[in-house]
């Protein structure tokens, strides 16, 4: 695997794959991330992956940088063959459309799509979670179905709700908290994703595949979440 | 058990040295922008480093001590009085129940920090009691402080007051002043009769991304902070950092120190608060050891950078590291 590896100041190292979106890098880096934690380097501390690079953190009292980066070079050039069905395969329940999706009308426009045909569409897919951040939870998706790509809403919404999936240009996502955003929004999840007493569902190098719900399940599911 | 904020200040918050192990959900990290005098603060009284502690922002607040406390303060050094008399940084002190804490606005310096013995008692969040203000987590009702928060403490009055009695007989034996690091390391350069901060950074992940009168100005230049400062980010301005290809990347692990340059050429250097990934090339990371430094600048306030390699960052956070055990040593 070609990896190499960059200083992050005295406290991390980057390790960087060729810097493409792809599914083979993407698994590449799941690999290695794994790697990693099952390898339980001395010093060694967290680690975020990303689209095309691992950075992984170490405390600079018990290791150093030579240590760590030789490390992680000789584990990336013992990984098994990159595996791009490794990972969970994790379903997100959506209610499409009305307010739950209110741009849902206008990405079938902008498509030349039935409502039901972006629907059909967009739950066809498996996407893979390249990376985890802008926001606690928020997940870089890979694997859009090209004809439903919508430019971003020219006046960004000032607060879009928890559980919003929507589309911005080729990427699809889910915001997981309230938060400003330019997305077209198509529906709504009604699982809980943020709440910091609980492990997120889905990590980096899981795949992620949306179910289409009706506004009762919708409800139903709320309710449960909410009291659980 | 509790402290009642009486005034705010503009910005106090709960932190402690921060949610480290939830980056790769998305989680900031946040914690202390001056980890050292965070640390230190918690030294003084007798906690643990990680005891959440209070950071203020230019000027202090004004509170109210419930219950009787032993507590101390560090980082920029602001006039400080409890019920009117001058009390000393770095103590510490005791403050018998219901006296109040006024501490003001430093003559130099950004953030000072108020520990007390057994820490400042909120609710923890993926291990951490710091306050994500951008996801409103952690902390105080993961917000600022406001006028009439009550803020619970861990320790009751006999116990403060007996602690008081052992810790303040044992620090009158050793005066701290000669000893004590009061700040972590500080570098500086001349630049004809200024003195400017320096602080040194390794090369970034994208150095190559730059070109190399880019690299120049960065490392020779003099940069300004903008009044586009806060937790997450220091913005500067100042020679512009030219790119070879422009500067989006694909985003990937960025980190406290990180110095990111937008499509302007100017960097923003992360602090505590920074998002967890960054889609900007990054020219170098300030080293640890020199973001307290960073952390106390105010807006308007000059700083140079000065390259070394990871090697020399290490040594450097060891001699921090070892500094602060030095004064935890005395004061045991």
């Amino acid at each position: 695997m070609s990896v190499h590896v960059a200083p992050v100041g005295d406290t991390g190292v980057l390790a960087v794959f060729d810097q493409k979106i792809s599914q083979e890098i993407g698994a590449q880096v799941a690999a290695l991330n794994a790697a990693i934690h099952a390898a339980a380097l001395p010093g060694a501390g967290e680690t975020v992956p990303a689209f095309a690079s691992l950075l992984v953190r170490y405390d600079p009292l018990v290791t150093d940088y030579d240590t760590m980066s030789a490390a992680i070079v000789h584990l990336a050039g013992h990984l098994p063959p990159p595996d791009t069905a490794a990972g969970k395969l994790v379903t997100i329940p959506v209610c499409y459309g009305g307010n739950y999706g209110p741009d849902l009308g206008f990405v079938a426009q902008h498509a030349g799509l039935t409502e039901q045909e972006v629907v059909r569409r967009h739950t066809a897919r498996e996407y893979r979670i390249y990376m985890l951040g802008f926001l606690p939870g928020f997940p870089y998706l890979g694997g859009l179905d090209p004809s439903l790509a919508t430019p971003r809403l020219q006046n960004p919404r000032t607060s879009i709700p928890s559980g919003s999936v929507g589309i911005g240009g080729e990427q699809t996502g889910i915001y997981p908290v309230a938060s400003p955003g330019g997305w077209q929004l198509i529906g709504r999840t009604p699982l809980k994703l943020f709440d910091p007493a609980k492990p997120l569902p889905y990590a980096a190098g899981d795949r992620i595949r949306f179910s289409a719900i009706s506004p009762e399940q919708f409800a139903a599911l709320a309710q449960k979440e909410g009291s659980a | 058990m509790s402290i009642c904020i009486l005034d705010p200040g503009p910005l106090t918050t709960v932190q402690d040295l921060g949610r480290a192990g939830s980056a790769a959900e998305g989680y900031r990290t946040c914690g202390a922008a001056d980890g050292y005098a965070a640390r230190l603060a918690n030294l003084l009284v007798g906690n643990p480093p990680g005891d959440a502690v209070l950071e203020t922002t230019l000027r202090g607040p004004t509170l109210r001590f419930e219950t009787a406390a032993v507590f101390a303060l560090t980082g920029a050094q602001a006039p400080a009085t409890l019920d009117g008399q001058p009390i000393s940084f770095y103590g510490p002190g005791f403050a018998p129940a219901g006296s109040v804490l006024q501490i003001g606005m430093p003559q130099a310096g950004l953030r000072s920090y108020l520990a007390v013995w057994g820490g400042i008692v909120v609710p923890v969040v993926r291990g951490s009691r710091s306050t994500d203000l951008a996801c409103h987590l952690g902390g105080f009702q993961g917000r600022g402080l406001r006028k009439g928060d009550e803020l619970l403490t861990a320790m009751p009055e006999d116990a403060v007051t007996s602690w008081w009695k052992a810790i303040h007989r044992r620090r009158a034996d050793h005066p701290l002043g000669s000893v004590l690091a009061c700040t972590g390391a500080r570098c500086w350069r001349w630049e004809g009769t200024a003195r400017l901060p320096l602080l040194r950074a390794v090369p970034g992940p994208q150095w190559d991304a730059f070109t190399s009168m880019g690299q120049e100005a960065f490392t020779h230049g003099v940069y300004q902070l903008t009044a586009d400062c806060n937790r997450m980010a220091c913005k500067l301005s100042g020679p512009a950092i030219g790119t070879v290809h422009g500067s989006d990347i694909l985003s990937d692990g960025i980190v406290e120190g990180s110095v990111q340059v937008s499509s302007n050429g100017q960097p923003i250097v992360m602090l505590a608060d920074h998002q967890t990934t960054g889609g900007y090339a990054k020219i170098a990371t300030v080293i640890s050891t020199d973001l307290p430094a960073l952390a106390q600048l105010r807006p308007g306030e000059q700083v140079t950078f000065d390259l070394v390699d990871p090697k020399h960052a290490v040594i450097a956070a060891r001699a921090q590291a070892a500094r602060l055990r030095q004064v935890a040593d005395r004061l045991k």
